[in-house]
Order: C-alpha cells, then structure tokens, then sequence
C-alpha cells in the first residue's frame, strides 16, 4: 500500500514536471521539399475550376506565432489565423506545409517562435498584440530580409509592415449607437471601462465618449479602468457598481476583464434588469447570450478586422507589394466598424449609425484619439 | 445607503472563497497538521469545476454549476491526501509539502487544461452561479438590501458552514478529538484515539473545503479557469485564519475585512478623499493589510501547539 502510494505520488511529480516543459502544439513544418513537387501530387483531378482562370500567383508560405491568449482565443490570435485560412483557402495553401503556426506558452517563447519561421525563411510571419513588441524589434533586425506582419502596435523596421486600427473611429459608432439606445429608454448615463489607462486603450474612450456626445451632449459618460485584461472579477465588480450609478450601457475594451462586464450584464438581464453592454474586438453577440438562448445582453460590438489586416499583407507578399512602414485601417479602409447583423439596434439606429461613419470616412468629422480626460478639461 | 449596499455586497462575494478555505484550514491545523497548500488545492478544485461546466452546461443546464462544485470538493479532498500521506505517514515537513502541493497543482491543471481544451486555460462557460435576490426576505429594511439582494447563493453556503464548523469543532467528540490531536497528540494517543486517524481527517477536510472554495470562486468571479484563477486567496485565507484566531466565527469576519480590502480599489474614485491616490496602491491593499494583519495579531493569536509537528507513535 504505501509503496504504491509513493509511486503514485513520484508518477503525479513526473507529470507536473513534462506539464511545464511545452512543445510548441503544432508541429514545426519541414524545410519543405522543392516547392513543384507537393502540388503535383496534393491536388485531386476533380477539384475547384476557379483557379485556373486566373493567372496563379506564386504560391507563398505564411508562419503565425500566437502570443500567450492561444490560438482560439476568440479574439486577436484567432481572428489573425482566420485572416490567413481565409487567404490560404483561396489561393490552395496547404495547411502546415505552406502555412502554419506556433502557440506561444509564455513571453519567452516569442522570440524563438518567430525565429524559427525566420530561419524556415517563410515568406511572412505573422504575429498580433502589443506584447510582441520587443520579440519583433530583435527578430526583425536579426533577420533583416525577413517580412513580418506586426498587428495592432508599431516597430520601427523597413522589414516590418504594421498594421494599426483606428479604434478611435469605430468606437465613436458603438457610442452613437449607445446613446440611441439610452435614449429611446429615457436614460441619461453609459459607460467605458477599460482594460489598462494607457494610450491605445484611451482611443476607444475617446472614440465612445464622442460618438455618445454627438447624439446627446448632455449624456453622462462614466469611465472606469481595471488593472489589467485578464481580470474577469474586476471586471465583473467594476460593471456592477457602475450598472449600480445608473449605467445604462457599458462598452467594454478590456479583453477578458471585459467578460466579467458580459457577466454581470448578463446576470442582470436573466433577473429582468433592462441593461446592456457593447462588445469589442470581435462580434461578441454569442458571449451575452442568455435565458432560453435567444437573447443577448450584447448591444452591438466594436470590430477590429485583424482578419483583413493579415488578409491583405498575405496578398501583398504573392503579388509583391509588400512594403514596411504603417498601414492604417481605419472606417474608411473597412479595418473598424459595427458587425453586419445587430439584432438589438433597430434599422433605423443602424441607419444613423451608417450615416455617422460616411460622416467620418468623407472628413466631415474627425474624431479625437485622447479622451477629453486627457486632454484636460 | 444605495452605494454602501452595492460595496457590501460585492465585499461579501470576495469574502466568500476566502471563508471556506479558511475553514479548511482551521480543520488541518486544528488536527495539528500546517497545510499551506490551500492554494494549490483551490487551484485544482476551480479547474475541475471550470473544466466541468463547458463540457456539460448544454445537457445538464442551471444546476451544472452546483454539480461542479460538488466535483471540485472532491477533487480538492483527493488532491490534500497527497498533503495527509506526506506529512502524516511519512512524517515529512509540512511547509515543504505543502509548497509543494502549489507548485504541483500550476502544472497539473494546466497540462490537463492543454489536453481537454487544446490551450493554456478552459475554455470559456455560461452557467457560471448567478446572482440572485431572495423573495420576502428582501424586502426587509437594511438587512434584505445587505443580505438578500443580488447576491451569490453560494453566500449562503459559506455562512452555513461556518455554524456547521463552529458546532462540529466546539460541541461533538470528534471536535474535542480533533482539537486535542492538535494540541497534545500524545494525549489523545493514551485513550486510545488514533491521532493518524484524526489528522487524516483534519488534512482532507480542508481539503474538500479548498477545493469548494476554488470552485466557488471561478465560478462566481470569472468565466473561465487560467492559472490566475486563484490569485493569492489561498494564502489569504491562511491570514485569515490567524486573524480569526483559528475560531470558525473569528475567520468569517477577517473573511469579511479582507473582502472588503478587496474592494477597495473599485470604490476608491467615489471618495473624495481617496481620489489622488493611485489606483494601483488599493491593488495593494489587500496584502499589506495581510502583512498588518500578521504583524499586529500573530504575537497575540497562539495556534494549536502541536501544529506543524508529525507525531512519532514511538517517541512517547
């Protein structure tokens, strides 16, 4: 008894030990073979017409490093690879040979993830979030040839083609519709919590508080920062108090703190409080349904196509355009905006929303990326 | 009155875990045996009820999160008995085992956590518990506001075992029993009571208690398990037990004041007298009321003595 015990015992600290040491979950692809052989044999007789229409391109391969979220997320890593898929798909990329990715288990494996693409000498790599920031300044030197696709945050590299959103634009929408919302049901106040006060997640503050003030300047706008994006139970205290001060809306920018403001809407809503809440990044709609499963919490959300964003370096790359520098993806360039379905606006509020965002998109309004909080006074 | 009730009770929902974990280990020391492995144990008991809940909330519906729960109290009591064999049977230092039921418990859950779900944390639930207002007995002045009113069921819980402990440690035998294994093993030896026995039961009682603990806490604070789930609570819960002066009613009002400290930094922009602080020193809060805590009350507060100690059956 008390030896199987100990064996027990020494097979559970075994375990814990190999839980530590990660491989990357998918399997590094192999310097691939002379690129003519694999079409030859990969592609059935009966397969798509389409592409023979147009003249191939040349058929490039894609390496995508996930920061520590993972790779289905539900947010920026799954949104970046489905940008890809959607690439590969078209142009019959086959998966881990022509394109793949690697999951990043902590900030130190950044580094080597992206190098080992780089040494594969892929044709891009792609890899999303600020928090990449440092890994892509060292790789991007050490591989100067190399083409990188670095979303949502800035490196400064002739290699690096950055692509960063204005949250600021699409977030003034959510707020128009926000204040619409407020108003039909005769409330005065909506609020903004955020993930982190720093300077990207201010554009969305921004953004909210302009949108709502367009509609009805005389609209409170409470604003509340958590400690970070991965504070489920901050986020849910934080909407509980301000749905207590008589919020009426909460548009959250704050990751997975902002699931504890889904949460607590959605606890709300279940006990027939008449409350709501904007979703961010992605369409968030699934995320605060409640009750029997046909209604959502979710008003409508602020979207980020980071899909697009590595969508179109991937095709930038084939047809050779690729450049470094900054591309933004602003309303105009479809990188921000509304989802196409929003069950809880009415026609008519998605109407007026659609009028503002040809307002921005022709210049007839700027919207500020600093919050009036900022900016003092 | 409106914003002290919404502080009060979202001050009582943190207080919650840290009570039932604090309980938990007011058995093990009671029954002479330190676990600081409440963290670790928590840890297990929150992944094994957010594991549970996405895989089966579809077919089970409302009741799942009440299942998971249950599922993590006995993961939480089987996971201790790691603690009980080591520092019971085998006689090993008990901060050491219990270190390293923490250790143990990051790796285990995230290893499992990559094999169910394919990443580093579960994957998101819907039926987490749901805040709920009693009929009738909220309608009371004040107390249906504090007590009744948007809050956890699992509140409820927690204030029941609190009696539960208080009766079961101060009025039966088995109390009287454990008690004495803490304080002079030796003595309950001599009549003839297996003192093994005893802080067997003390270790995996804290144990099924962490583990409740855990589970609760993932399940009313957040959506989903990641290795942060747990956050310090266990070792919070270890204060709060010296705070309490290892008395069952003691632990659930420094259960209360730590909730409190918690909130603290979600208030802080309401006063006008807290607003330029940064936010981030009521971040702090919590564990520098810890450390006050142990500084001003830890000299006072004497523990079981034969806490900490193995009792060798030999030696007496």
């Amino acid at each position: 008894m008390k030896k199987l015990l100990t064996l027990s015992l020494v097979i559970l600290l075994i375990f814990s030990l190999t839980a530590c040491q990660q491989k990357p979950a998918e399997p590094a692809p192999t310097p691939e073979p002379p690129a003519a052989e694999t079409p030859a044999e990969e592609t059935p007789a009966e397969e798509t017409p389409e592409p023979a229409e147009e003249p191939a391109d040349e058929k490039i391969s894609v390496g995508l490093v996930t920061d520590t979220g993972g790779i289905d997320d539900k947010s920026f890593n799954q949104g970046t690879w489905e940008g890809v898929i959607r690439y590969a798909e078209e142009n019959n990329l086959v998966l881990n040979e022509d394109y793949s990715f690697l999951q990043s288990v902590s900030d130190a494996d950044y580094i080597p993830n992206l190098s080992q693409y780089a040494d594969q000498e892929v044709d891009l790599i792609v890899a999303a979030g600020f928090l990449f920031e440092k890994a892509i300044q060292e790789v991007s030197t050490n591989y100067p040839d190399q083409k990188i696709l670095f979303i949502d945050a800035v490196v400064d590299a002739p290699n690096v083609m950055n692509a960063v959103f204005a949250e600021h634009e699409g977030s003034f929408l959510v707020g128009v519709a926000a204040a619409l919302k407020a108003q039909e049901a005769g409330k005065d106040t909506v609020g903004f919590v955020g993930g982190f006060d720093f300077d990207l997640i201010q554009k969305f503050e921004a953004g909210f508080e302009q949108g709502v003030w367009a509609v009805d300047p005389d609209m409170k706008v409470l604003v509340e920062y958590a400690s970070g994006f991965d504070k489920a139970e901050e986020g849910q205290s934080l909407a509980t108090k301000m749905f207590d001060d008589g919020c009426y809306v909460i548009y959250h920018a704050a990751g997975g703190t902002g699931n504890g403001v889904i949460k607590e809407g959605k606890d709300r809503a279940t006990e027939g409080q008449d409350v709501w809440v904007i979703g961010v990044d992605k369409d968030q709609y699934e995320e605060g349904v409640y009750g029997d499963g046909t209604k959502s919490v979710i008003l409508t959300s602020m979207i980020k196509r980071v899909d697009e964003a590595a969508y179109i370096a991937c095709k930038a790359v084939a047809e050779g355009t690729y450049q470094g520098g900054i591309q933004v993806f602003d309303l105009k360039a479809d990188g921000v905006g509304i989802p196409k379905e929003n069950p809880n606006l009415t026609d008519e509020w998605v109407k007026t929303v659609n009028e503002f965002a040809e307002k921005i998109k022709a210049g007839e309004i700027t919207v500020d990326p600093a919050p009036v909080r900022v900016k003092g006074n | 009155m409106d914003q002290f009730s919404s502080m009060f009770v979202l001050a009582l929902n943190y207080a919650v875990p840290i009570v039932i974990a604090s309980l938990g280990g007011l058995y093990s020391e009671r029954s002479g045996i330190v676990n600081i492995g409440l963290e670790g144990i928590m840890l297990v008991g929150a992944f094994v009820s957010a594991a549970f809940v996405p895989l089966f909330e579809a077919q089970l519906g409302p009741v799942t999160p009440w299942i998971a729960i249950a599922l993590a109290t006995l993961a939480g009591g089987l996971y201790s008995l790691i603690h009980a064999y080591i520092s019971v049977d085998l006689r090993g230092n008990q901060v050491v085992s219990g270190t390293a039921l923490n250790m143990l418990s990051v790796g285990v859950t995230v290893y499992f956590c990559q094999i169910i779900f394919n990443q580093q944390r579960t994957q998101a639930f819907r039926n987490g518990f749901i805040k709920q207002t009693v009929p009738v007995l909220s309608d009371i002045p004040i107390i249906g506001k504090l007590f009744f009113t948007r809050i956890y069921p699992t509140f409820y819980v927690a204030v029941v075992l609190v009696l539960v402990t208080w009766f079961v440690i101060r009025k039966t035998r088995f109390g009287l029993r454990l008690r004495a294994s803490g304080e002079h093993p030796s003595a309950v030896d001599s009549v003839g009571v297996s003192v093994r026995k005893m802080r067997y039961i003390g270790v995996l009682l804290s144990g099924l208690l962490s583990g409740l603990a855990g589970g609760i806490m993932v399940l009313t604070q957040s959506t989903q398990f990641t290795v942060f789930s747990i956050h310090g609570v266990g070792f919070i819960a270890l204060a709060a037990l010296i705070f309490g002066r290892w008395h069952p009613v003691g632990v659930l009002g420094a259960g209360f004041f730590f909730g409190f400290s918690q909130i603290f930094s979600i208030y802080s922009t309401d006063f006008a007298l807290l607003q330029n602080i940064p936010k981030e020193f009521f971040n702090m809060l919590p564990y520098v009321l810890t450390i006050l805590a142990m500084l001003v009350f830890s000299r006072r507060s004497v523990g079981p003595r034969a806490a900490g100690q193995s009792y060798d059956i030999s030696e007496r």
